[in-house]
């Protein structure tokens, strides 16, 4: 091996790379200058056309696709909130009606209500009152009949009164007349 | 990264190239070498992510499908940023750039490979082929125009000529700074590497055990360090594409 140049650190032990450029820098021997131009001509060529064609348009293609899938299912949740606004405000209005419905219902029945009420005690009151002054021109009927027996006891009394304190029977005309003067 | 049964600790021998399979186009040597074996699984490894990932096309991503994704969007904003919505037709070429950087860079890490980028001739090729791409876009874009690029405007005619050889100087430079910088980088962190695991063995050797698990230390700190500069670079390498894509497309300053 080529021990000469080697100044002291190297001990000579390389692997046998090639026989002419052994001391040249590496990097600066241009004996493997066309071989690397060659590959990396055609792997970095192959590299920009696989990217240029295939890669880099799919990725673009991947973005457009997520915006579009993005922009599609935020109009659909827009619209999906729209007509979730509809339903309720469709929802309210038929809340509204029934409401409204209800308490017309309500009214209704109570106003039937208060009338059949009030017929049936304006009915009962006229029975009542009927049954009333019935009553009333009995009692006066009974009171007036009650005033002429009063009267003929008042007369039967007097006269037997005054038989007793006379010892003789008095004149009717005379007692009837006192005593209709004495109610007078 | 050092190879098994190399005992001796040479920070250099990494970097050989290897024939694998020897090939001869027309009496040019084309043969598979271990540089382009992992210039391959760069590729593979870019292949794998970007189109076996992406293949369920998920609305809700999978996990790579997530790393395709965040990998274009990154790509694709410092493109925006840099060139504008008219330098998005290079996006695919500074994508592929980016990526295939990224991953051989990574890959490289990784014990027992081969980092790709620490060639010179690789990244001067992608350096300088970019560099023609901007010339041959920008004349064919803007024609004779295109060369204003060399003259700013707001300057001192007597001033003019130097201005011009400065900017030709400047111009011409680009595409050696570009692929030197990425080299260079790449090349020192993995002899850095080499150089502090020597250490480590060579303090075993002579004995002084105890102190071995510094220069260990110092590797698992360096490694880290390399993974920012493998990341670093491929973006740098990839953000300077963009800023000469945009001197083509909008030459004059």
């Amino acid at each position: 091996m080529a021990t000469q140049g080697a100044e002291g650190h190297a001990a000579g032990t390389e692997v046998p790379a090639g026989p002419a450029h052994e001391d040249v820098f590496p990097p600066f021997d241009s004996t493997y200058f066309a071989p690397q131009l060659i590959w990396l001509a055609l792997i970095f060529g192959t590299l920009y056309l696989l990217m240029s064609k295939v890669a880099l348009p799919r990725v673009a293609g991947i973005f457009s696709t997520r915006k579009q899938a993005i922009a599609d299912d935020l109009a659909a949740a827009r619209k999906a909130q729209e007509a979730a606004a509809a339903a309720a405000a469709a929802h309210e209005k038929t809340l509204a009606g029934a409401k409204a419905k209800a308490q017309a219902l309500g009214q209704q029945a109570h106003a039937e209500a208060a009338a059949a009420a009030d017929a049936s005690r304006g009915k009962l009151e006229a029975e009542l009152g009927a049954k009333l002054t019935e009553a009333e021109t009995k009692i006066a009927e009974t009171k007036t009949a009650a005033m002429a027996n009063v009267d003929a006891i008042a007369v039967e009394v007097a006269h037997a009164i005054l038989q007793r304190i006379t010892g003789r029977a008095a004149d009717p005309k005379a007692v009837v007349d006192a005593v209709a003067a004495a109610k007078a | 990264m050092s190879e098994a049964g190399a005992p001796a600790v040479d920070p250099i021998h990494q970097f050989h190239i290897k024939v694998l399979q020897p090939f001869d186009i027309f009496g040019v040597d084309a043969s598979f070498t271990n540089s382009a074996l992992f210039m391959a699984i760069g590729a593979l490894a870019v292949f794998f992510i970007m189109l076996i990932g992406t293949s369920g096309r998920k609305i809700v991503p999978t996990r790579l499908q997530a790393t395709a994704e965040m990998a274009y969007e990154f790509v694709a904003d410092m493109v925006r940023s840099v060139c504008g919505e008219s330098g998005m037709k290079f996006f695919p070429l500074v994508f592929s750039l980016f990526m295939f950087v990224l991953a051989c860079n990574l890959i490289g890490l990784w014990p027992y490979t081969y980092e790709v980028m620490a060639q010179i001739i690789i990244t001067a090729g992608l350096a300088f082929s970019i560099i023609l791409l901007t010339i041959l876009y920008g004349i064919y874009k803007h024609g004779f125009h295109w060369f204003g690029l060399f003259k700013p405007s707001g300057v001192m005619p007597a001033l003019l000529p130097f201005i011009i050889v400065i900017e030709i100087l400047s111009f011409i430079s680009r595409p050696v700074s570009l692929s030197v910088r990425l080299f260079a980088n790449m090349l020192a962190g993995h002899i850095m590497l080499v150089v502090f695991g020597g250490f480590c063995v060579m303090l075993l050797g002579a004995g002084y055990s105890y102190l071995a698990p510094l220069p260990l230390l110092g590797i698992t700190v360096l490694t880290a360090f390399e993974l920012l500069v493998s990341v670093l670079q491929a973006y740098v390498f990839a953000v300077l594409t963009c800023v000469y894509i945009n001197d083509a497309l909008h030459p004059g300053h």
